[in-house]
């Protein structure tokens, strides 16, 4: 979560002298544990993923040797290519909602809170108590068929398919929903820290609080903006869950066909190399994304 | 027209509060449920049998104490893993920084879909039997990132002229750690134990990958919801989400006591 953690202000930046005369032996003493344990369980494992996505197949099912095949790759796209620019779309959207969902409250938090600020990001927070799992499976009762929603919507015509549950609709909101959070408090952070003087200041200067907002706040809150996105949207392109538990079948993500894949096909090969394509897509449109955004503090 | 136009913020704040809380409701609505068929989506009768006989569905507790224990274990691991990277990060010069960050940032921003996937890659390669220990080195590794990033903050945020006031009162580097950095961190590292725990507890994609026959509270949830979740679970998630919520609200009322009966100690 690099966005809860902006370098405030610069202070960070100076290192003390006393504490810069330390050397920095330490430092690596310090540091060795905990990146090992990333080098031998993070990079080793995607070393070896990059391997197992070359390997070929042998003449007993599931046993795999050794190999080059790049065509691996080619195939996985082949097959695969609708159900990513679909993962994609899915998560895309949900990104933006989240946004314009989020901004309001942290906003609210940041802004008109007052001393409640402390307890209602505990709110924010408090979903995460729950189980993920059973929340997302909460929405198949608030979306039932028979239910309230579907049933004013469906007085309204606004369903293509008559319903919610099990269409794309209904993955999409639970994919917003949670990874809320996630959008929410890299807001705060960014909203925050924003001198409310200044939009005192634009306003004092005859802007409409449209205009404030637009030329003041929404540029200040950008960084916050940038993290927050990344934050759902790299979770939300890998999910499976929402999909499963919310969608038709018809409806699974690229998660879906890593997992299963890896754990009912025992395809390996197909599996590292979708989840390789994928974090390829992902990786790129994170640097473009800040590069275009002009935040490189992020990372 | 002008009241709605100068409060439209907050409520919308609100509702977007109240939309937060609507599926837990429904998970701790349903706990006082007595279901029609096998699932347990729609209110049929009030009953409290899932409360009285919390344990009562085999596999339940079993589960929920499992993921207690991998929970515990991964945070006390990676909370110190991870603090101690945090540390070198902000009080440290030295060569690989960049480097440093960058393994930190990773696999924050990998799909959990990959980190399961290839870690399970990595333990089959091996021959290494999956089950509690393949699950807790997986939580630990995700862990770390997350503490790094919490500390980090704190750290950051800490005023330097507190530790030099305390260098200046003669305090050698133990006893200004000690007395000084360490209880000005700590709430930071509190606090990223506490999202670590979490984050542990309730993860499902990467243990499922790499739990073998285990069996942790996530994936009984996701196993039973084929053939439909038995109350009890819902009683036990709402039991976690209240006792997590009274901890919290609680911490953060005494803290701000405290931090207003010292401002009014230093102002008097």
């Amino acid at each position: 979560m690099p966005a809860l953690a902006p370098t405030a202000g610069g202070s960070g930046v100076v290192v003390s002298g006393a504490a810069a005369q330390r050397r920095p032996r330490t430092a690596y003493l310090l540091l060795l544990p905990g990146i090992a344990w990333l080098a031998i369980f993070f990079v080793i494992p995607l070393v070896s993923l990059f391997f197992t996505s070359l390997q070929a197949p042998t003449d007993k099912a599931g046993v795999y040797q050794p190999g080059f095949q790049v065509g691996n790759y080619l195939t996985a796209l082949q097959e695969y290519w609708p159900v990513f620019i679909k993962s994609f779309i899915y998560s895309g959207i949900a990104t933006v909602l989240a946004l314009i969902i989020a901004y309001p409250l942290a906003y609210f938090i940041a802004f008109r809170a007052g001393k409640w600020r402390a307890l209602l990001l505990v709110l924010v927070v408090a979903p995460f108590f729950a189980s993920f799992l059973l929340r997302t499976y909460a929405w198949r009762t608030i979306l039932a068929d028979e239910g309230f929603i579907t049933s004013f919507f469906n007085a309204l015509h606004l369903l293509p398919e008559n319903r919610i549950l099990n269409t794309p609709i209904a993955v999409v909101l639970g994919l917003t929903y949670n990874f809320l959070p996630f959008m929410i408090l890299p807001l705060y952070a960014a909203l925050e820290r924003i001198d409310p003087r200044l939009i005192e200041a634009a306003s004092d200067l005859y802007a409409s609080p449209f205009t404030g907002f637009r030329k003041v706040v929404w540029p200040l809150s950008l960084p916050g903006v940038v993290a927050g996105t990344l934050l759902t949207f790299i979770p939300a392109s890998g999910d499976y869950i929402n999909a499963t538990l919310l969608g038709a079948p018809s409806d699974r993500m690229v998660g879906n066909a890593i997992q299963t894949n890896f754990l009912q096909f025992r395809d390996y090969p197909t599996a590292s190399a979708l989840s390789f394509i994928l974090m390829a897509i992902i990786l790129t449109v994170v640097f473009v994304y800040i590069r275009r955004a002009g935040t490189e503090d992020l990372v | 027209m002008r009241w709605l136009r100068k409060n439209l913020i907050p409520i919308i704040g609100i509702l977007v509060l109240i939309y937060l809380f609507v599926p837990i409701s429904v998970v701790a609505i349903l706990s006082f449920n007595k279901p029609e068929g096998k699932f347990n989506v729609s209110w049929n009768q009030f009953s409290l049998e899932a409360w009285q006989n919390i344990c009562g569905v085999p596999g339940v507790c079993g589960s929920f104490v499992t993921s207690i224990q991998i929970g515990l274990i991964a945070t006390v691991f990676g909370t110190i893993l991870g603090t101690m990277i945090a540390f070198a990060l902000v009080r440290y010069r030295f060569r690989g920084r960049s480097t440093t960050n960058l393994l930190i940032f990773l696999p924050m921003a990998t799909p959990e879909v990959v980190l399961g996937s290839s870690l399970l890659a990595l333990f089959l390669n091996l021959a290494f039997p999956l089950g509690f220990w393949t699950v807790t080195i997986a939580h630990i590794m995700f862990i770390i990132s997350f503490v790094v990033v919490t500390v980090k903050a704190r750290l950051q945020g800490m005023d330097p002229r507190l530790e030099e006031a305390a260098r200046d009162l003669y305090a050698d580097p133990k006893a200004t750690f000690r007395y000084v950095t360490f209880p000005l961190v700590l709430p930071g590292i509190l606090g990223a134990a506490l999202l670590g725990f979490s984050l542990s507890f309730d993860d499902y994609i990467i243990s499922a990958f790499n739990a073998g026959t285990l069996v942790t509270f996530p994936i009984y949830i996701w196993g039973a919801a084929q053939r439909g979740i038995p109350v009890q679970v819902n009683a036990l998630a709402t039991l976690v989400f209240v006792l997590a919520l009274v901890t919290v609200v609680s911490a953060q009322v005494i803290s701000s006591r405290r931090r207003r009966k010292m401002e009014s100690a230093a102002a008097g």
